[in-house]
């Protein structure tokens, strides 16, 4: 363990880091999923308000999207931002 | 590797390039700043509007009874547009339908100009942060001029200790609007790049047509619906509320 330097013991916890805020994928799929379901239904029941049904549709599920693209924005921070490599060069 | 004050997502290596470029450096302010590759590729979908902008006005000025060829094109691409814009901001659909028009635009040939080789000018926070900046000050300056004091008001409903609550979500706006159209583009544009950069010659034939028509036209068309959609939503709520 000795020969693990600080630089690098702070890349490889943050590219863990970065692989467990792809976590938040998780909620969006199930999100979108659900949005795309009930459209499905909704179409079935009314199939003359299809456009309507798909435009509202997209915009839900682009709005139920961003929290999983906050992870994907922090993860890409912590592979090639190096946030907390460049605090701990700094002090 | 780029530290500190270096913005992000410049240390990618050199067989996956998905990086931000620095072209051409000058002096700002007594600070060195660069000319990007996203100046760049902003400037060249900038000019394709420009050029079709000029050319759809020269055939409008000649305009026929009967349209025919491109004549077609542009009367179909501004009913739409005004189909759009109307169809979601109602009565108030006229004073917007330029601008609203002029983003949709920008951000959708943006997001598709992956397509021709270029980095996309939206998968740069800058970019995607400043159009956002334009709509919340548009979102602020309606809901004064329509509310008059309800703007500060509003702030205090329905109970004055969510003040600090209140305010987290209006200058949320903005951000999330920016991130949410950043990270897509961002995605798709990682997708390829990591396509492209880590495999063999024999899989870069045919298959990445496929990729590209989803993370570049899909992607960027729907995103830039979504944009423009959210732009005219959060000041029609403004506007009526």
């Amino acid at each position: 363990m000795s020969n693990i330097t600080n630089e690098g013991l702070i890349l490889a916890c943050s590219t863990i880091g970065a692989g467990l805020a792809m976590i938040a994928g998780i909620g969006p799929g199930v999100g979108q999923g659900y949005a795309a379901g009930q459209g499905a239904a909704a179409v079935g029941r009314n199939p003359g308000a299809k456009g309507d049904i798909m435009s509202t549709m997209l915009l839900g599920q682009a709005v139920a999207e961003t929290t999983g693209l906050y992870g994907l924005v922090v993860a890409l921070l912590l592979m090639y931002g190096n946030p907390m490599l460049a605090k701990f060069l700094k002090l | 590797m780029g530290y500190g004050m270096i913005p992000m997502l410049l240390a990618a290596d050199k067989e996956v390039d998905f990086s931000i470029h620095h072209l051409l450096p000058y002096k700002f302010m007594g600070q060195t700043v660069y000319i990007t590759t996203s100046h760049v590729c902003m400037f060249i979908v900038i000019a394709f509007i420009m050029v079709f902008a000029v050319i759809a006005r020269k055939k409008i000025m000649h305009a026929d009874e009967i349209p025919t060829g491109f004549q077609n094109v542009i009367e179909f691409a501004v009913e739409t547009l005004q189909g759009f814009v109307n169809s979601s901001m109602g009565t108030h659909g006229k004073k917007f339908m330029n601008y609203v028009g002029t983003l949709f635009l920008f951000v959708l040939l943006s997001n598709i100009s992956g397509l021709f080789g270029l980095r996309p000018p939206t998968a740069d926070y800058g970019t995607t942060f400043s159009l956002a900046l334009i709509t919340f000050v548009m979102i602020q300056y309606n809901n004064v001029k329509y509310n008059k004091f309800g703007a500060v008001t509003d702030l205090f409903q329905p109970l004055w200790f969510l003040f600090p609550i209140n305010l987290i979500g209006e200058i949320a706006t903005p951000v999330s609007m920016s991130l949410r159209l950043f990270g897509n583009v961002m995605a798709g544009t990682v997708m390829m790049a990591l396509y492209y950069g880590l495999l063999p010659i024999f899989a870069k034939v045919g298959i990445p047509a496929a990729l590209h028509v989803y993370f570049d036209l899909f992607s960027g068309a729907i995103q830039a619906y979504v944009f423009a959609m959210l732009t005219m939503v959060f000041v029609t709520q403004k506007i009526e509320g």
